[in-house]
């Protein structure tokens, strides 16, 4: 078998499995960022919760269209998992139970709520299907859909990016001057639903968080700026959907014969996570490699978007020549 | 620069209707310098919170005359930023520039040149590109001080500016506390060092739920008035009263 057959040949040949291919990236490149900053503000299991919130709209959905139809089910995953995240910061700001608890309480109501629902109606596979996904069953409908919430995602996100880091790592600072650090942060979690809606029919709404803690937990070991962290964990995810896909294609049969699919990307996100985690804390991470010893590090991309070099020729912060002699 | 003075009368804040601050009459003049001192709990924090309007008072009002909420320059305590964010110091310390740049809008090079200076009178020039969680407590609040510089605000709270700061540090920043004074900035710093308090601040406010004086630091920061915080401090309990409010008409 040569390289051709087996890393091109298997998307030449089947049109499932390069719209597949095209969900993954499309997935990664919007669920990557959100799933970093989820990350960074330490609510790694509120997107897990988010994912189990979001199945009794789905589940709905999925009963009226009478199947996997992703617009139904994302629109009712949409509206049951805002709802979860609107009546648990309600029922946080209102009692003495603090968010995450009342979180965990709204999301196995939501869960078993949901799994009652699809099993009232339909069999076994159905209630496999709506859990776990189906990848290799995305049509072109499927992908628009997809497409449009990546977009909406990395367009909302850059526009919000800036009080969206502050309310983040200083929130006091951002009541201070803007006031309207709640509207951020539900924005925020409408992202987070919106790209778990995404991920439906790829990885299912079990899985579908998935795709966006483990790109992020990789991420945070492999850059150390923000943007960088965002960029690694769209990457990761790409190239672990796509490599996922191969093994699980019908060339290798290593997937299951009934339904291939995409659990393989999920194995092979922790196992890039694994690897990088268990070298030890000093190993320096990528960006280390490609630089000399010693070497200034290059300029980050600022918060503040490419606007805040220097208009005068020379470049912003840091690349002051004079600046560098004094360290 | 407009007035910045913030006067306040009969002021109560209280969470759950328990006070946290009880009945607080009088005035921060514009350009003054006043340290808040009192034991933990005595509502200092609290305080500050409400001179920026982010908490609604139970009672009283606090009339802040010309200064708008994008005037104040707030610097939390320590405990309330996460540290371990990979932001860089440039962009730290650029946030200072919100009243121009806001949420959406683009720094401008003038800026990015005053971030640098403000940088270097804080001593650390040649940091921009430094993530903050490389740095040290004392060289992270240093940073902050640069973004307060860069604020340039009229009126600027300080919350425990200087706890677990060595003593070299606190010295470079007090000297910036002083410039501010100078300027005619009215500055309100929480403080638990009485020597310090002494030595630099000219007005003190001695607090524990209620005040306990407030005036020049050497009418307020007596043994006698330090001691009655004290045993205010040690009397309280959870059980402790709830405050009637006065209606607002009866005020």
């Amino acid at each position: 078998m040569t390289v051709y057959q087996l890393f091109i040949l298997p998307f030449v040949e089947y049109g499932f499995l390069r719209r597949a291919l095209i969900a993954c990236v499309a997935l990664g490149l919007g669920s990557g960022p959100v799933g970093v900053l989820l990350m960074l503000r330490r609510m790694s299991l509120v997107g897990d919760a988010m994912s189990h919130a979001v199945l009794p709209g789905a589940a709905i959905g999925f009963l009226i269209a009478g199947g996997l139809s992703l617009p139904a089910m994302g629109l009712g995953g949409l509206v049951a998992g805002l709802s979860v995240a609107l009546l648990s910061g309600l029922v946080s700001r209102s009692t003495p139970l603090r968010e995450d608890a009342s979180f965990a309480s709204f999301y196995l109501t939501s869960l078993a709520l949901g799994v009652l629902i699809v099993s009232l109606r339909g069999s076994n596979i159905d209630l496999l299907h709506v859990l776990f996904g189906t990848i290799l069953a995305i049509d072109a409908r499927a992908l628009y859909f997809i497409g449009a919430m990546t977009s909406i995602t990395v367009v909302t996100l850059a526009i919000i990016y800036r009080p969206l880091v502050v309310e983040c790592f200083d929130p006091g600072f951002l009541r201070a001057v803007a006031g309207r650090g709640s509207l951020y942060h539900f924005l925020f979690l409408f992202l987070v639903v919106l790209n778990l809606v995404a991920g439906f029919q790829a990885l299912g709404t079990l899985m579908a968080v998935g795709l966006m803690m483990l790109p992020a937990a990789v991420a945070q070991l492999w850059a150390r700026t923000l943007p960088g962290m965002m960029l690694t964990a769209a990457a990761t995810a790409a190239v672990s959907g796509y490599i996922g896909l191969i093994v699980s294609s019908p060339r290798l049969r290593l997937g299951s014969d009934d339904h291939p699919d995409g659990k393989p990307n999920l194995w092979l996100l922790a196992a890039a996570r694994t690897v990088r985690g268990y070298a030890p804390a000093s190993t320096p991470t990528a960006s280390d490699w490609l630089r000399k010893k010693h070497e200034r590090r290059p300029l980050p991309h600022s918060i503040f978007g490419p606007d805040d070099l220097g208009r005068d020729g020379h470049i912003g912060f840091g690349q002051n020549a004079e600046h560098r002699r004094q360290l | 620069m407009n007035p910045s003075g913030v006067h306040l009368q009969d002021v109560t804040i209280a969470f759950d209707r328990h006070p946290a601050v009880h009945h607080l009459n009088g005035s921060f003049a514009s350009g003054s310098l006043t340290a808040i001192v009192g034991p933990n709990g005595a509502g200092k924090s609290t305080l500050l919170r409400a001179l920026m309007n982010e908490l609604p008072l139970a009672s009283g009002r606090i009339d802040r005359g010309h200064v708008m909420p994008i005037d104040i320059g707030y610097l939390p305590q320590a405990a309330d930023i996460n540290r371990r964010f990979p932001i860089t110091v440039g962009d730290v310390v650029l946030l200072g520039a919100w009243r121009q740049a806001g949420a959406f809008e683009a720094v401008s090079a003038g800026n990015v040149s005053e971030a640098r200076r403000a940088l270097s009178s804080v001593g650390l020039t040649g940091f921009e590109q430094r993530l903050i969680g490389s740095l040290s407590a004392g060289q992270f609040q240093r940073v902050l001080f640069a973004r307060l510089l860069l604020q340039n605000a009229k009126l600027i709270l300080l919350d425990e500016p200087f706890t677990a700061i060595d003593a070299r540090t606190t010295h470079d920043l007090l000297h910036i506390v002083r410039r501010w004074h100078q300027d005619g900035r009215t500055v309100i710093a929480v403080l638990h060092d009485v020597e310090q308090v002494r030595a630099h601040f000219p007005q003190a406010l001695l607090l524990a739920r209620e005040p306990i004086a407030w005036g020049p630091t050497v009418t307020t920061m007596t043994a006698d008035n330090l001691l009655r915080a004290r045993l205010m401090a040690e009397r309280w309990d959870e059980n402790a009263a709830i405050c009637e409010v006065p209606d607002q008409s009866a005020a």
